[in-house]
């Protein structure tokens, strides 16, 4: 019993001193300034559900959230000290230039991860992978990108998927009028008030969408994916110290099985299984210690 | 900060054309909102100061209700809720039949917003040529019309150009907000190149140098203009 103990006691010194060895290996860089800080800075998005949004007390929830409270959580244990956690919403417009100057050191939402924007930032392994498609009225007569000849569609500004949208319009050679919107809100009210006849953005934003409008029986999702989005957590560009404890946090998460609790928590009532790609790309990033 | 800068990528194409696009609109839609604000303006800011009480309560009413309420609210009220009120048939053609529906609605909300800031300016000229020169000119006889045609307007005018020249820079700024209806003018032009490019400083900063440009090139002109409509012996002049 008493060597037990001991060597409890030893592992446990072992461990402090492990850590407090780490802490001073990774005082340069973005760990070091959370560390001085006392406090982590996340960029949350508004109204992307279920990934990132404000509840009915206006504070940020959502499944990119909880993945992000995990990553926190690692990074606190990794320095040695409770962190405070401050709150800076964004949007698709501004969060690319916050995470370049600074501001923010981790980014909550439904960014897709793409070639050109690693130019500036980085990202955390995928969480999520959608793509774009098109939503209308059910009676639009519009079921895929090709009905859209002669007719009216609102893209946000800043989207992956404006471009994915403009793409496909152009190598069809289709003449559509588009409206730029400047968010998601702005778009459904555009379809709700019959301005336009489609909005476009990624599909699982758009069942968010329905699901919030008043008359959700008159709208449906339709056509091929016309773009591959890759979601995935932002951080800032050459911090592999940090980069590394953000995917210690989400392997954690992926071995353990724990990511399809906290997905059936946000999806579950969307009545959104996991696609077999989402698995895959999980199990492929469930990387070992 | 580890950002990588390009400068070159604003001299690219598409992304000069944008620009320049950007600039375009920019112009199309402040001008043409100045030439309304101007004429709804000087008509509200004279029913302002006219004798006739409902005349003046109307246009007081159009002042305060125009000026009280937030620029970005009343582009958001004309381009949504607006064809919601009218017959269906019409509110049907403003949304999909109207040419240009983005600019056309930027262009009435920019101008009527700046025309009761406009009449704001008049009335104020009006009050200072003072009761004086009024009360003389009815003492030699002049109707109503011919006081304001001939005595108060052409005093105020002359003393309200240095003020309408900060309204006329104000609506070049004020007319960014028609990127929230989807307008494309120069600062929804630059949000688009940093979003196609991620060269968002460098975007944001070519906006900020062009809107500079503008507004030296504006005030240049204003200068001329006051320097042509002085009134010798009052403030300002020499």
């Amino acid at each position: 019993m008493k060597k037990l103990s001991i060597l409890m006691a030893g592992a446990a010194a072992m461990a402090v001193l492990g850590t407090t060895a780490l802490a001073q290996d990774i005082t340069s860089g973005r760990l070091g300034a959370i560390a001085e800080r006392g406090s982590i800075v996340l960029g949350h998005r508004e109204s992307s559900v279920p990934f990132a949004y404000l509840d009915e007390n206006q504070n940020p929830v959502g499944y990119s959230i909880d993945l992000c409270m995990a990553v926190v959580a690692a990074v606190e244990e990794t320095l040695g000290k409770d962190l405070e956690v401050q709150f800076v919403p964004v949007t698709p417009q501004t969060r690319i230039a916050l995470m370049a100057n600074g501001t923010i050191d981790l980014e909550c939402g439904s960014t897709t991860n793409n070639l050109t924007r690693q130019e500036q930032v980085e990202y955390l392994p995928v969480t999520f992978i959608t793509g774009t498609k098109i939503l209308t009225r059910k009676d639009s007569g519009i079921a895929s990108v090709d009905d859209l000849d002669g007719k009216t569609i609102a893209l946000a500004q800043g989207t992956t998927n404006e471009r994915a949208i403009k793409a496909a319009v152009e190598e069809r050679g289709l003449d559509v009028r588009i409206l730029p919107v400047k968010d998601h809100a702005e778009g459904m009210l555009t379809l709700e008030t019959d301005r336009v006849d489609a909005y476009s953005t990624d599909h699982i934003l758009l069942h968010g969408l329905i699901q919030k409008s008043r008359t959700p029986d008159d709208f449906a999702v339709v056509g091929d994916f016309l773009s591959y989005d890759p979601y995935a957590l932002m951080i800032p560009r050459n911090e592999s110290d940090f980069e590394l404890v953000g995917k210690r946090a989400l392997a954690a998460l992926f071995r353990s099985g724990e990511i399809g609790e906290i997905y059936e928590r946000w999806f579950g009532p969307m009545g959104v299984e996991q696609s077999d790609l989402l698995q895959a790309s999980f199990q492929l990033n469930a990387l070992p210690e | 900060m580890d950002y990588n800068w390009n400068w070159g990528v604003l001299f690219e194409e598409p992304y000069l054309g944008w620009l320049v696009m950007g600039v375009q609109w920019t112009f199309a839609v402040a001008i043409a909102a100045w030439a309304l604000a101007l004429v709804v303006g000087i008509l509200v800011g004279v029913g302002r100061t006219l004798p006739s009480r409902p005349i003046a309560l109307v246009c007081t009413a159009y002042v305060e209700l125009f000026r009280n309420v937030p620029l970005l609210l009343q582009m958001f009220l004309w381009y949504f809720v607006m064809p919601e009120l009218v017959p269906d048939d019409m509110g049907r053609w403003i949304k999909r039949d109207m040419p240009n529906p983005e600019y056309v609605t930027a262009v009435i909300a920019l101008g009527l917003y700046t025309a009761s800031r406009v009449a704001e300016q008049v009335r104020a000229g009006i009050e200072s040529v003072g009761t004086g020169l009024t009360n003389a000119a009815y003492a030699n006889g002049f109707s109503v019309a011919q006081t304001y045609r001939y005595v108060l307007l052409p005093i105020s005018f002359r003393l309200i150009v240095p003020p309408m020249t900060s309204e006329f820079l104000t609506i070049f700024k004020n007319s960014s907000l028609a990127l929230t209806i989807g307008l494309l003018e120069l600062t929804a032009q630059s949000q688009q190149i940093a979003e196609y490019t991620f060269n968002g400083f460098e975007a944001y900063t070519a906006a900020t140098v062009i809107y500079v440009c503008i507004a030296l090139v504006a005030t240049l002109v204003m200068q001329v203009a006051e320097r042509y409509t002085r009134i010798p012996g009052y403030m300002g002049s020499k």
